[in-house]
């Protein structure tokens, strides 16, 4: 098999105006699509285009194969990121998760506090995260391509902090798009389901990357 | 004296319709202006307040504890490099000995712009591709984020920012495209010459960036076109 750019699990129009129709045009549909067109070229006639997403990704983190690396985890983290955003979006997560970042950031206004500056200091290219390690809630950020899942951290939530994520919408105003990720788009439910997935193993990668077209395509039946 | 942003070599709209005014006007007015900001707030009070630019890059070039001086001083630098790198007569190619070195060290000025879009192309996330003299021979080389020649002893002729935000304005996700319209009607490449000329000088790094300033106060441009 060859990877797929999954569908957007909302429609292009769904989180306007808080990111607009636009910004999925070339998001998913240039930057994203482009990832996975390369990720398949370079597996192409090799054993790996057998292979699940985030076997793809260890291996080329291990084996320092830098071009396959980026275009691989790259699909992956978009994968991972069309979730976190949901037109029912912002707010504060109830349930365990919102205990668990209150017991181990203080309050959710320190976890949106500590969010806010990992994606608006992380440098040039790369990506906030709220991730799971060794059994605790924390806030990380990764450059470029990097990713958590060959850090040994379980992602709930990431949100891509390159230009092309919220130059159309933002221009160079980056606490403005954070602000508005957490305020209106950040969707706590999906954060909840990989919070409650963590003890599952190491699958929630492959789960997201395949949910991610399993619950669109049940959603796109029922709606019509 | 705090750092101060280095106006443009040319008005705001000089360069359109290659590279439009809106994102001359950001780049410039928000983004460049952003890291002499910080930088300025970083190094206030602090014995880098009174060095040179490049001297400042240099020496925090590597040390973790010292990261967002360099992120913003080489930023700083490096943005008032580029803006020379560009002119509304670009394109062509270089006359004169440059000319000679260039088809010395890559065969001709298309090869040099194949394989000068292939690094711009190739360098993953944000950075820089750079025109250099490496020991006597051009050479083509990418810097990620805000890295630059300028902290590994380099001598830069040119450099185009491929940043995202340098580009996305006029062409979105066509990197190609940008690189393609830079090497084809803006790159300076008498600034190029002038660098080539100045090569172990010693001083270049310092006058390159206080020329900025002189070049656009000569050119009369200051007053029109402010963002
Ligand atoms: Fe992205
Ligand atoms: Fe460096
Ligand atoms: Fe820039």
């Amino acid at each position: 098999m060859t990877f797929k750019l999954p569908d957007l699990p909302y429609a292009k129009d769904a989180l306007e105006p808080h990111m607009s129709k636009e910004t999925f045009d070339y998001h998913h549909g240039k930057h994203h699509a482009s990832y996975v067109s390369k990720l398949n070229d370079a597996v192409k006639d090799t054993p790996m285009a057998e292979w699940d997403l985030e076997r793809v990704i260890h291996h080329a983190d291990k084996e320092g194969k830098q071009g396959l690396f980026n275009n691989a985890a790259k699909h992956w983290n978009h994968c991972f990121q069309w979730q976190c955003f949901s037109p029912e979006g912002g707010g504060k997560p109830d349930g365990s998760l919102g205990r668990q970042i209150e017991a181990d950031f203080g309050s959710f206004d320190t976890f949106a506090r500590k969010f806010t500056e990992a994606a608006t200091g992380q440098f040039g290219s790369g990506w906030a995260w709220l991730a799971i390690e060794a059994g605790k809630l924390k806030v990380t950020n990764t450059g470029n391509a990097d990713t958590p899942i060959v850090h040994g951290q379980h992602p709930l939530l990431t949100l891509d902090v390159w230009e092309h994520a919220y130059y159309i919408d933002h221009r160079n105003a980056r606490p403005k798009y954070v602000e508005t990720f957490l305020d209106k788009l950040v969707n706590w439910e999906f954060a909840a389901e990989n919070f409650a997935n963590q003890g599952e193993g190491n699958q929630t990668g492959a789960r997201a990357y395949d949910d991610a077209q399993e619950a669109f395509v049940r959603k796109r039946a029922a709606a019509s | 004296m705090a750092f101060q942003l280095p106006e443009l070599p040319y008005a705001l709209h000089a360069l359109e319709p290659h590279m439009s005014r809106r994102t001359l006007a950001l780049h410039h007015g928000k983004h460049h202006k952003g890291y002499i900001d910080k930088l300025n707030g970083l190094v206030e009070g602090t014995s880098y307040a009174d060095r040179e630019l490049h001297e400042i890059v240099q020496e925090t070039c590597g040390q973790s504890d010292l990261g967002a001086v360099f992120n913003n001083a080489a930023q700083a630098w490096n943005h008032a490099f580029f803006w020379l790198s560009m002119t509304p007569r670009g394109g062509g190619g270089p006359e004169g000995e440059l000319a000679l070195r260039l088809e010395r060290d890559f065969g001709d000025v298309d090869a040099f712009a194949g394989q000068f879009k292939e690094a711009a192309l190739g360098q993953f996330g944000a950075g820089w591709a750079w025109l250099v003299i490496d020991a006597g021979r051009l050479r083509i080389t990418t810097t990620s984020n805000a890295d630059t020649p300028v902290a590994h002893g380099l001598q830069p002729l040119l450099t185009i920012d491929v940043w995202e935000h340098a580009y996305y304005l006029d062409h979105q996700n066509e990197r190609g495209a940008y690189v393609d319209t830079w090497l084809a009607n803006l790159v300076n490449w008498e600034f190029a010459a002038a660098n080539f000329e100045d090569a172990g000088e010693g001083n270049w790094k310092a006058n390159r960036y206080r020329e900025v300033r002189e070049a656009f106060a000569e050119s009369g441009l200051g007053e029109q076109d402010r963002a």
